[in-house]
This record gives structure tokens, C-alpha cells and sequence, in this order.
């Protein structure tokens, strides 16, 4: 089935990556500066935050999933956008999904760089902003990873995709969504072709961390 | 070629860490043009004096002018005065980019154009005699070359302030040779004011001219280099400098400055000040303690018989160790040690002048 690329098996896999993707790429717009802000600051209860963004790592997808689904079904505070069973929901509901363990891991990268090179970036006469973007290009490699990791999680969690995007074929089926349905209907070959998929993916991200991480 | 207008000038500065004081009262004077070394032995408080002096760190208490200028507070005039200075961390660390964009950094903050940039991190790097590692990634360089890219990234901003620390630590004796020559070229050439911390006297004196002398966080006395050595102002100050002979006593005459220092068996003269019944510490350099095989009538008014005890030779001097009822350490040429065949056992006679006795109140 995946030998012979089977149409409607690669177009759920591109779904599932496009859907990752975006809400990797959107996660990565706000949790860079934003990680950014919290770490070149200090300010009163800035370890009390960061601990809560590192419990947020193992909110379960399905609680995410609740919360937007309160949001955005049509008596929630956002229905009126009918973003209820639509790519668009799944989306947001990833962003907030891996925004914590983009952050986190972020703020770790940032705090992982040599005191003695902030000091270094100073005494050659840096600015604030100056310091703050050398700091910021000595973690790019670890806060790439971070990224990464965030979609990994975009790309395997499938309570939230299941509650929000309703698993409807050809619109928001992913791969992990369908590997659910289809195993629940017997469709075992099926199932494992998507299964295999989606193990490749996260084959390649690995790699592609782990390569990262060398540098 | 100094002048005696001061480039840096500290009133009462003090640095606490953790509601302890690492710094306490330092009033320094750095004049412009001048080569000022910092020494004292490790933890008294050099890297953070120099971190005050560089603006990195804000004062616990006190002030840092710079040019006339009080700096201590005004975040904008901090920046300004540390873009007139550059500070070459003990251990330096270099950005994860090549060698070119590692010297390039301060220059590009300063607003400086991409041709002036690259013409200039030229020179500096021909200077450290690293031109051909431009591309080079900085990160794969080995302790030595990483302090010469240090020491090009400061100076390709053509700092007024040079801030070395310890900038030979970690080296091998020939990267060692090889920065000195290199700090010795930029005070030749450049004429910057550079202050550098060490605990390497023999370092301090071949590069600086004047020194401060830091202990415990307070500076005990600046000056010239013979008085560091000569007349420290206490006893672990006089360790630090390398006097070996520190002798404890008590001032049993004291006239028209010459005194007489009663140790547990012997009678020392000196020239000093002191009271009667002050209770002091002699010290005499070693290499200030000649020695004889018979009493020799001269000059030194202080003459010892004792026997020696031991006896090591390191390149052309022995240093021969001489029970005389206290220990005393003398430095003779092997060349004499082997004249007299000096050996263990064999007595001797020890004179030093009572000029060479330096007398220090004990604490």
C-alpha cells in the first residue's frame, strides 16, 4: 500500500504533515520571542513560570482538545467562526499543544549558553539587543531542537485531532485519526501502512535532532 | 608615556556577593598610557575588580569614573565608556562562528562600515599571526589560539582600556612567551593604558610598570615594582612577593631608626622605626643572604653561624637552607655553591646588611 503510494494514504500523510507543520511554524512565531522575553528578563515570579510551561509538557492532548473544543463549538466565545471539525481547529489546538514544550525547551537552550559568552558579547561593547542575538545564535542549534520536538508532538497526538477535527475523510483525517478508525474497523493492514508512516516521520525527525544536537 | 591625567579612577568601590564583601575600599587611579598590573593570589578578588573596572558588573558600593566621567550608574554612558575599553576574560571563550566574524562582532557594534571591518580584522589578525584562519571555526581552536583571537577581538576596537586577566593562565610555556610578546607589541605600538591582573610576578613586572597589590579584596599598596618586592605591607603579602625568610620577634632597642629585633635565639638589626616591644616580622629575600665558609668582617651588620640543612638547585641558583637557631633561606649562584662545595651538614656563615631587613608590624 505504501509501495504503491496509495492515494488516499499519501494525501492523510501530507495532511498530517501540512496540519504539523503549520502549527509547528506558527508554535516557533510565538514561542521564540516570547521564550526570548522570559529569559533576557527578570522579573518577580519568572521561576514560578517557567516551572508551570515545564508542567505544561504533559497536559494530555485530549484536555488541550477539550479546551478548544469549549472555544470553538458553536456556543463557545469563538463559534461564530465555525473553526469546530476543520483543519483550521486542528491547528490551533496543536499550537497550543506544543507551544509549552517549545518554550521550555527554548528557555533551556538560552540558559544552556556560557555565562562567559554574554560576558564576552558585553565587554566588546553589545547593547542589550546586541548581547540578546548573540545569546540567541549560540543556542540555535539546541532551540531548532526545540522546535523539532514541537512537532513531533504536533504530528503524533491524536486525542485532539480526533475532538476537534472529527476525523472527517478527505478534510481532517490525519494519520494518526485513521490509524484509530481503521483499527477500530478491523482495517489492520491499513492501519500499520499509516502506522509505518508515521514511524518514518518520526524516524526522520530523530535523525535530524540528533544531528543537530552534535553540533 | 604617561601623563597624569587618569583614564580610570575608583573612590571607595566594593563589591558584595551574598552578603559577603569581596571587594571593600579600592581607591585606584589608572593613568592614561600606563600599564598597571594587578597582583594578589587567587580569590582576592582581581577578576572582580577588573569586571567593575570594564563596567560589566554594577558596584555594591562606590564610584567608577571613566575619563573624568562618572560611570557607575547610567546605563548609556556604561555602554559608551566600554566601547572605549575591551576586557580579555581569564578564560576566554570564543562564539560558535569563524575566527573572521569572532573578531568582527565588536567592530559591526560599533557601527563600523563592512570594508573598514574586514581591513581591520585583517591587520589585527595578521598582528596575532593568525591570517590564515579567517574561515576557521573558532570553536576548533586549541587554548593558546583561542587566546590570541581573544586578544585580536579586543584589540581590533582600538580600545583605550586594555583589561587583561591573567591572560597567560592555562598556557603552555610557549603560548605563554608568545601572548607576552604579543602584549608587548600592543603596549609598543598602540600605546593603550593596560590594567592586567596575574599572580605571576615575574610576568607583572616584565610587561607592567606600575602594580596594586590585592588581598583579601582590599588593596594593601600600589607602587613601583621594587617596593612590591621589598616592602609589602603584611605578612601574607610578603609570602605573596616571595620573601622566604619572614622571622618573628620583638623590638628590644630602637634608636636613631635602627632597631634591634630579639627572635627566639638570636638578635636581628634593622633599619625601621618601630617601637620598643612592638612585636614584628623580619624579612629579608633570600637573595639578599650571603654566605661564607668562615666570619667575614663587612658591611652586614647581621651574621649567622649554622649549619646547613638542605640544599636544591634550580637552573643557574641554589637555594641552600641554613639552620642558624631561626631557618634562613639563601639564593647563590651554583657556580659558588659548588666554590665552596656547599652540601647538608656542612656549616656556614650567613650575613645580610641591615638595610635588606624589612620590618613589618605583626597583625
Amino acid at each position: 500500500m505504501i509501495v504503491s503510494l496509495d492515494p488516499e494514504v499519501m494525501q492523510i500523510a501530507g495532511r498530517s504533515l501540512a496540519l504539523a507543520a503549520t502549527s509547528c511554524a506558527i508554535a516557533t512565531l510565538i514561542a521564540l520571542p516570547l521564550s526570548s522575553l522570559i529569559h533576557f528578563n527578570s522579573f518577580r515570579g519568572k521561576r514560578l513560570l517557567i516551572n508551570v510551561i515545564q508542567t505544561l509538557y504533559s497536559v494530555p492532548t485530549v484536555v488541550v482538545g477539550l479546551f478548544v473544543f469549549v472555544f470553538i463549538s458553536r456556543a463557545g466565545p469563538l463559534g461564530s467562526l465555525g473553526l469546530l471539525f476543520t483543519p483550521a481547529g486542528i491547528v490551533i489546538g496543536q499550537v497550543l499543544l506544543v507551544l509549552p514544550i517549545m518554550m521550555g525547551l527554548t528557555i533551556s537552550a538560552l540558559r544552556g549558553v556560557d555565562v562567559t559568552l554574554t560576558d564576552t558579547a558585553i565587554s566588546l561593547g553589545a547593547n542589550r539587543f546586541q548581547t540578546a542575538y548573540v545569546v540567541i545564535k549560540e543556542a540555535r542549534f539546541a532551540m531548532l531542537g526545540a522546535v523539532i520536538m514541537g512537532f513531533g508532538r504536533a504530528i503524533s497526538e491524536v486525542g485532539l485531532s480526533l475532538m476537534v477535527g472529527g476525523n472527517i475523510r478527505g478534510f481532517t483525517r490525519t494519520l494518526t485519526t485513521a490509524i484509530s478508525l481503521e483499527t477500530s474497523k478491523g482495517e489492520i493492514e491499513l492501519s500499520l501502512a499509516l502506522g509505518m508512516i508515521l514511524l518514518f516521520i518520526a524516524l526522520v525527525v530523530s535523525i535530524v535532532l540528533n544531528r543537530l544536537q552534535q553540533r | 608615556m604617561s601623563t597624569s591625567e587618569p583614564i580610570i579612577e575608583t573612590t571607595d568601590l566594593g563589591q558584595r556577593f551574598n552578603g559577603q564583601d569581596v571587594l571593600r575600599g579600592i581607591n585606584l587611579s589608572i593613568e592614561r598610557g600606563e600599564v598597571f598590573a594587578l597582583i594578589g593570589p587567587t580569590g582576592s578578588g582581581k577578576t572582580t575588580l577588573l569586571r567593575l573596572l570594564d563596567l560589566i558588573d554594577t558596584p555594591s558600593q562606590g564610584k567608577v569614573y571613566f575619563d573624568g566621567t562618572d560611570v557607575t550608574e547610567s546605563t548609556g554612558q556604561r555602554l559608551e565608556a566600554r566601547r572605549r575599553m575591551a576586557f580579555v576574560l581569564q578564560k576566554p571563550v570564543v562564539f560558535n562562528t569563524s575566527v573572521h566574524d569572532n573578531v568582527a562582532y565588536g567592530l559591526r557594534w560599533r557601527g563600523m562600515s563592512r570594508d573598514s571591518i574586514r581591513n581591520r580584522v585583517d591587520e589585527v589578525l595578521e598582528m596575532v599571526d593568525m591570517a590564515d584562519f579567517h574561515k576557521r571555526n573558532a570553536r576548533m581552536l586549541s587554548g593558546g589560539e583561542i587566546q590570541r583571537v581573544a586578544i585580536a577581538r579586543a584589540i581590533a576596537t582600538e580600545p583605550e582600556v586594555l583589561l587583561l586577566d591573567e591572560p597567560t593562565a592555562n598556557l603552555d610555556p610557549v603560548s605563554t612567551a608568545r601572548i607576552e610578546g604579543l602584549i608587548g607589541d600592543i603596549i609598543q605600538r598602540y600605546q593603550t593604558t593596560i590594567v592586567m591582573a596575574t599572580h605571576d610576578m615575574s610576568q607583572g613586572q616584565r610587561l607592567a610598570g606600575r602594580v596594586g597589590m590585592l588581598l583579601n579584596g582590599e588593596i594593601l599598596q600600589t607602587g613601583g615594582w621594587h617596593e612590591a618586592f621589598n616592602t609589602p605591607r603584611n605578612r601574607e603579602m610578603a609570602n605573596f612577593v616571595g620573601i622566604e625568610n619572614i622571622i618573628d620577634g620583638l623590638v628590644l632597642t630602637s634608636e636613631d631608626n635602627v632597631v634591634t629585633i630579639g627572635t627566639n635565639h638570636s638578635v636581628i638589626e634593622a633599619i625601621s622605626d618601630f617601637a620598643v616591644g612592638d612585636r614584628v616580622h623580619a624579612c629579608i629575600r633570600s637573595e639578599e643572604v650571603t654566605l661564607a665558609l668562615s666570619p667575614i668582617s663587612s658591611s652586614a651588620r647581621n651574621s649567622f653561624s649554622g649549619e646547613i640543612t638542605r640544599m636544591t638547585s634550580t637552573g643557574p641558583v641554589a637555594r641552600v637552607e641554613i639552620d642558624c637557631g631561626f631557618r634562613l633561606v639563601a639564593l647563590i649562584t651554583n657556580r659558588s655553591a659548588g666554590e665552596m662545595s656547599l652540601e647538608k651538614g656542612k656549616s656556614v656563615h650567613a650575613s645580610f646588611k641591615a638595610t635588606a631587613v624589612h620590618v613589618i608590624k605583626q597583625d
